[in-house]
This record gives C-alpha cells, sequence and structure tokens, in this order.
C-alpha cells in the first residue's frame, strides 16, 4: 500500500530528500511550504520521481490560525496520514534575538510554537486512525544551550520536551512519534557556514528518518556519531562548557 | 564538503571557492569582481571545469525534474539532475537517453555544455542534437528560453559552449524507446588499424553501438591488438525494464601511491582484458554494463595517485584517420609513456550543433596518461602538434594543456562563441586558449 505522507516545510531541502524516497513507493503527498514557486518545483519533482500524487499547499505556518483547516484538508485529500513530517524551521540570528523581542518571538514562533501547534492538531487526527508516524526534525542544538545558538537551541530542546509527552499519549494508540536531531546538514539554512568532516548530507539524514521510521524509533541523533557527541556535551559540567565557547 | 571542487583528472592546483545552488528560480550569487563557472559533477578531466580565480558555481543540489511526458518521450529537468537519475526515471517506462557519455555521472548541463558524444555518434550524433530547449541565466539577471527557433544564436553557443555563455538552470531532452535493458554484445578481436576501419565500416550499419578498446603497449609497426565491441539493443519486450539497476561495487577510498598503476601492472592488465574478450560469441548485458563499464569502480581517478592524471582525446579527419592515429601512436611509443585505456571510435557524419562541438566525421582516439610532470607535458604537446597537422582537434573537456594556436586552429568559432560568453563567467581553459589570444 502507498503511503500518505503530509510534510510541513516541504522546500526544506532534508524534507524533500526525505520525500523522494517515498515518492520512489509511489506515495502520496500533501506538501506545505511558503514559497509557492518552489513549492511547486518539489512537487513536480516527486512527481516524476514516481509519486502518485502530490498537492501543494502555499502556507505561512507562522500564522497557527490556519492550521486546523490545513491538517484537515490535507487529511481529507490523503484519507489517512501515515506519516506527517514537520520540517520547517530557521536559524534565527542569535544577536538579533538578542537586541529585538520582535526577532526573538518570531524564531521561538517559527521553530517552537509553530511546530507543537501542527503536532498538537494533527494528534486527535492520529490518534483516531490508530497509526501513522509523525516525524518532526530537532536538532543537537537542543540538547545544551550554547553561546552562539541558544535561542534556537531553547525552541528545540522545547520542541523535543514536547514530543517525549506527545509520545507518551499517542504511544497507548499506536502512533508513532520521531524525534530527529540532525547535526550540521549541508542546506541553504546553512550556506553560510564553512563545511567540514563532521558535515552530513540531507540525503545521509533521510536515509536514517526512514529507517527510523520502519523500526519505529523514538529519537534518532543522525548522522549517529552526534549521540555519543552530545552525551559527552550533555555530561559536562556547566563550568566546563562555558569555557568552551562553543 | 565541496568546498574545493576538482576536475576528474585530479591534476594539483589552485584551490577554488563554490557557491552551491539550491533553486532555480534564485539569483545568481554574483561579486563584483570575479568570475563565475557553473560546476556539475567534476567529470571534465582537464580545467574546462575549473574556476580557481574567481567562484564556481555547484549545481548538483538542482537536480528536480519537472516533467516527463511517458507519450512524447520527453524530459525536463534542472541542469545539475544526472544521467543516472534521468535513466532511473525513464527506464522502467521504456525509454532512454539517446546519446550517453562512458559514465552516467555527469549533469545535463555538463552533457550540453560539452555535447558530449557516445558510442552511438555514428547514428544519432552528439547530446545536444537531442536537446529540444533550455533556459540560460545571464548574470545579469535575463532567462533566455532557447530552441533551434527562439534565441537559436545563444542555442548554439551554449551546446558545446563550456558553461561560458551563463547558466542553464533546467533543459527538455528528447528520448528514444527501449523495449529491454539489454544489449546484445559482440566483441571482435583486430590486429591493425586499418581492420578497426573495416570493421567500424562494417559494423556502423547493423549495430547502433561500436567502439573499440586497444592495448596501447602492443603497439608495432602499424600492428597492434584490440576488441572491437559492438552492440544493439534487444527489440523484444522481455520484462527487463524494470529490473534492478546496477550501482557501483567497488570504490577506492582514496588516492593510491603513484605507482600502483606502473608500466608492468598496466602491461598486465592489457594483456589479460585482451585475453578475456577475444571470444567473439554474442552475450546478452545490462546496457549500464555494456555502456558504463567504468561506472562500476567509483572514484577510479584516485588509481593515478596524487598527481592526478591526463586524458587525451582527439579526432582525425576522416581521409586521413588511420594514418593521423598511427602516426600518434607511433609517438606515444616511442615516449614509453603508457596508456592505461586506451580507446577508438568511428564518428559519423551528423554534424554537432554546438559552435564549438568536439566531434567530426572521421576516427577519435582517447588515452589516459599518469601525470608524470614535464614529460607526460611534453609528450601531449607533441601530440596536439600531430594532431594540428593533420586538420584534426583535441577534445576541450579531458584538456589540460592545448595551447592557445592549437585551440584556435581547431575551433576557428571561438571568435564567434566570444559574442555569446556571458561577462561575468570565466574559466581556467577559457584563460589558457582563447582568453590568451588577442582579438
Amino acid at each position: 500500500m502507498p503511503r500518505n505522507v503530509l510534510v510541513f516545510g516541504a522546500t526544506s531541502a532534508i524534507a524533500h530528500a526525505i520525500g523522494r524516497r517515498y515518492a520512489k513507493e509511489g506515495a502520496n503527498f500533501v506538501l506545505v511550504a511558503r514559497d509557492a514557486a518552489k513549492l511547486d518545483a518539489n512537487a513536480a519533482d516527486l512527481s516524476v520521481r514516481g509519486a502518485a500524487k502530490a498537492i501543494a499547499f502555499v502556507a505561512d505556518l507562522n500564522d497557527v490560525s490556519t492550521h486546523h483547516d490545513l491538517i484537515s484538508r490535507a487529511a481529507s485529500e490523503l484519507g489517512s496520514l501515515d506519516i506527517v513530517l514537520i520540517a520547517h524551521g530557521t536559524l534565527p540570528d542569535q544577536a538579533r534575538c538578542e537586541n529585538d523581542v520582535g526577532e526573538l518571538r518570531l524564531a521561538i514562533d517559527t521553530n517552537l510554537f509553530s511546530v507543537i501547534s501542527l503536532a498538537m492538531i494533527a494528534a486527535p487526527q492520529m490518534e483516531k486512525q490508530r497509526h501513522g508516524s509523525l516525524v518532526v526534525l530537532g536538532s543537537v542544538a537542543g540538547d545544551r544551550g550554547k553561546r552562539s545558538n541558544y535561542v534556537y537551541g531553547a525552541a528545540k530542546a522545547g520542541v523535543a520536551v514536547f514530543l517525549d509527552g506527545l509520545r507518551a499519549r499517542l504511544g497507548a494508540h499506536g502512533v508513532h512519534v520521531l524525534t530527529v536531531k540532525p547535526g550540521f546538514v549541508d542546506t541553504p539554512m546553512t550556506a553560510a557556514f564553512k563545511k567540514g568532516l563532521l558535515w552530513a548530507t540531507p540525503e545521509q539524514v533521510a536515509t536514517a528518518v526512514c529507517g527510523a521510521v520502519q523500526r519505529h524509533r523514538s529519537e534518532i541523533y543522525t548522522p549517529w556519531f552526534w549521540r555519543p557527541i552530545m552525551f559527552v556535551i550533555r555530561a559536562l559540567p556547566g563550568a566546563i562548557l562555558r569555557r568552551l565557547n562553543l | 564538503m565541496r568546498d574545493s571542487p576538482i576536475s576528474w583528472g585530479r591534476l594539483p592546483g589552485a584551490r577554488q571557492a563554490s557557491a552551491t545552488l539550491w533553486a532555480r528560480t534564485d539569483p545568481l550569487p554574483l561579486h563584483a569582481g570575479t568570475t563565475v563557472l557553473p560546476y556539475g559533477q567534476g567529470r571534465s578531466y582537464g580545467d574546462s571545469c575549473l574556476n580557481p580565480d574567481g567562484l564556481v558555481l555547484a549545481t548538483h543540489r538542482l537536480n528536480r525534474f519537472i516533467a516527463f511526458d511517458p507519450v512524447a518521450g520527453t524530459i525536463s529537468c534542472e541542469s545539475g539532475t544526472t544521467l543516472a537519475e534521468i535513466v532511473d526515471v525513464c527506464l522502467p517506462k521504456g525509454w532512454f537517453l539517446p546519446v550517453v557519455p562512458g559514465t552516467q555521472y555527469v549533469s545535463v548541463g555538463g552533457a550540453i555544455a560539452n555535447d558530449v558524444h557516445g558510442k552511438n555518434h555514428h547514428r544519432v550524433g552528439t547530446f545536444g542534437s537531442h536537446v529540444v530547449k533550455f533556459e540560460l541565466l545571464r548574470s545579469n539577471g535575463e532567462r533566455l528560453i532557447c530552441t533551434e527557433d527562439d534565441n537559436p544564436g545563444w542555442f548554439h553557443a551554449t551546446i558545446g559552449g563550456l558553461g561560458l555563455t551563463g547558466l542553464i538552470t533546467w533543459a527538455q531532452i528528447k528520448l528514444r524507446r527501449v523495449n529491454s535493458a539489454l544489449v546484445e554484445v559482440q566483441d571482435v578481436p583486430f590486429v591493425s588499424l586499418e581492420k578497426f576501419a573495416t570493421l567500424s565500416e562494417e559494423s556502423d550499419r547493423d549495430f547502433e553501438y561500436t567502439v573499440a578498446w586497444f592495448d596501447c603497449y602492443s603497439y608495432r609497426d602499424g600492428g597492434l591488438r584490440g576488441i572491437f565491441s559492438r552492440a544493439r539493443h534487444l527489440d523484444e519486450v522481455d520484462g527487463t525494464l524494470s529490473g534492478t539497476r546496477p550501482y557501483p561495487v567497488f570504490s577506492v577510498p582514496l588516492d593510491m601511491p603513484a605507482w600502483t598503476l606502473n608500466r608492468t601492472i598496466m602491461r598486465l592488465f592489457n594483456a589479460g582484458y585482451h585475453a578475456a574478450k577475444r571470444r567473439r560469441d554474442i552475450r546478452r548485458v545490462r546496457l549500464e554494463s555494456f555502456l558504463f563499464p567504468l561506472d562500476a569502480f567509483r572514484n577510479w581517478n584516485r588509481l593515478y595517485g596524487r598527481m592526478g592524471f591526463m586524458q587525451l582525446q582527439c579526432v582525425f579527419p576522416q581521409a586521413t584517420g588511420v594514418q593521423g592515429a598511427s602516426e600518434l601512436l607511433q609517438t606515444i611509443a616511442r615516449s614509453r609513456e603508457g596508456s592505461f585505456l586506451a580507446v577508438l571510435k568511428r564518428f559519423g557524419a551528423r554534424s554537432s550543433p554546438g559552435l564549438l562541438s568536439f566531434p567530426m566525421p572521421g576516427i577519435t582516439v582517447a588515452l589516459d596518461f599518469q601525470n608524470r610532470g614535464p614529460s607526460t607535458r611534453a609528450l601531449l604537446g607533441d601530440c596536439q602538434d600531430l594532431v594540428t597537422s593533420y586538420g584534426g582537434r583535441i577534445y576541450p573537456a579531458k584538456d589540460a594543456c592545448m595551447t592557445a594556436s592549437t585551440f584556435d586552429a581547431a575551433y576557428p568559432a571561438w571568435r564567434e562563441l566570444v559574442r555569446y560568453i556571458d561577462p561575468h563567467f570565466s574559466s581556467s581553459f577559457w584563460r589558457r586558449t582563447a582568453g590568451s589570444i588577442s582579438t
């Protein structure tokens, strides 16, 4: 049976790489993103690569009042929601967030509030159907606050804790919740960074995510080596972490 | 990751900066005072895909399909899409690319910019002959849709235009029908260049694909040992189209020491290859294994070691082709440099659409040389003089040492191409050749 996949942030490079894997198997898609031209380009790509259906909804997910409507329209287009992937996000400018509360608000709205709002609204639908995977892109940045990006980190930490609770709630109904914690990934979001050995491609992340969906894992670090790295970073006493200047 | 992309020949050289393009609708990342050059899969051998003084625009993320029409047999995709991805999508539906080079891991943009050819050149001409249209993004932000009829000047300048006329953002390609993923292959041994020419004459009529391998070390007084391979698609519907496509099986993980491909090993390899292929029987194999034999070895270019290698591919005009090729092999034999892989192919008469397309009717020879510094460059210098004296030409996509005057003699149309070159685009190859000639 081809799967029905609902993607928020469908123009994200990681989301698209995941989409391509399911497209190959003939999945049906509802794709949601803000930029209509890029969204249509991705929808066409998934169709040619094998998707049975790829419907595009243009929406700004910061407007949470649209979330209910988006999810019910997607559910009626697709029938069931076998995979709900929440992948939208930004890498906020830490310095600007420190000086501009509007920017801070926007960073939290995009990376935390809109994410948990979508998950909260998708939850009853998935509970009712008693199957499916809710997959959310978090980040290793959410494991420990760092000088360089603690606003982003706080949002991602909030997402992870929220998902822990939601997993406990939905697990009872046969619904799987997966928290994905990628490390550095070469995407448009990180275009300004110098790339090195620790960097992964969106395809590597996609392979790990699809495997974790298959095996109903609760949380993955991707690539895998971030798990031991973050284990050490989480275990570091605050006094040492502060000196590391990460 | 791709902070300093290099070319397939892995010649040591200046590091270059790279900017990844993520969407075809985005503007070009331009900085005043520096030039850019599109960079796809880095499968050009020499410096035609390099721009160390400026920036390369990495197109590997521009790999979205736009539309596939399984009735008309056309596919539209972004320019960074590889031919392998196109085959993945089209072959199960009974369509294949009309022209493929020796590897499927090249981008569509690269295939157009180098107007690549394949083993069926005698039948269908170059890749550019099957390009229906493309969009060209210029540094002034203009987007030109180019076909034979719309913006024809840009169309013909960009095919074979070495990436200098602007960025190809997407292209539409005409496909060819196939009923099976198998080809019927026959290997025929030959003992001289004359025999090769006769075999080509005979086989080009009945076989879509023809190519010959020869042992560069075996050349003596006009004689050599070679294997002529000819193949055609199977016609019957046999259910193989949806079969699993082969992927690279072996990988060379890092630069091998330079002595890996020493003379003895290369001689043994060539002798063994000849012995293995001497049978004339007809076999049926998947088209990938016939068309892309080296794709089974990921990063085979690392075998040549830290100094990399240079390839020479040239074409001699039909009338004097055998004589030219034979003089070329004499020159190489005298130099005691050997080629690990040596290939011969007869080009057909179908004219190429690009201003600077490489193929012309005649015999093409392709040879690899490990880079041993000045001696290798000296040999290639002698070879290019010889090619020029026969009125032949050298393939820019594989070249790292053609002189400006050799280029000028072989590709006089470059003066016309200049009118179409984008002022913000440049390459090492261009600066080395045409760019150093004052007009």
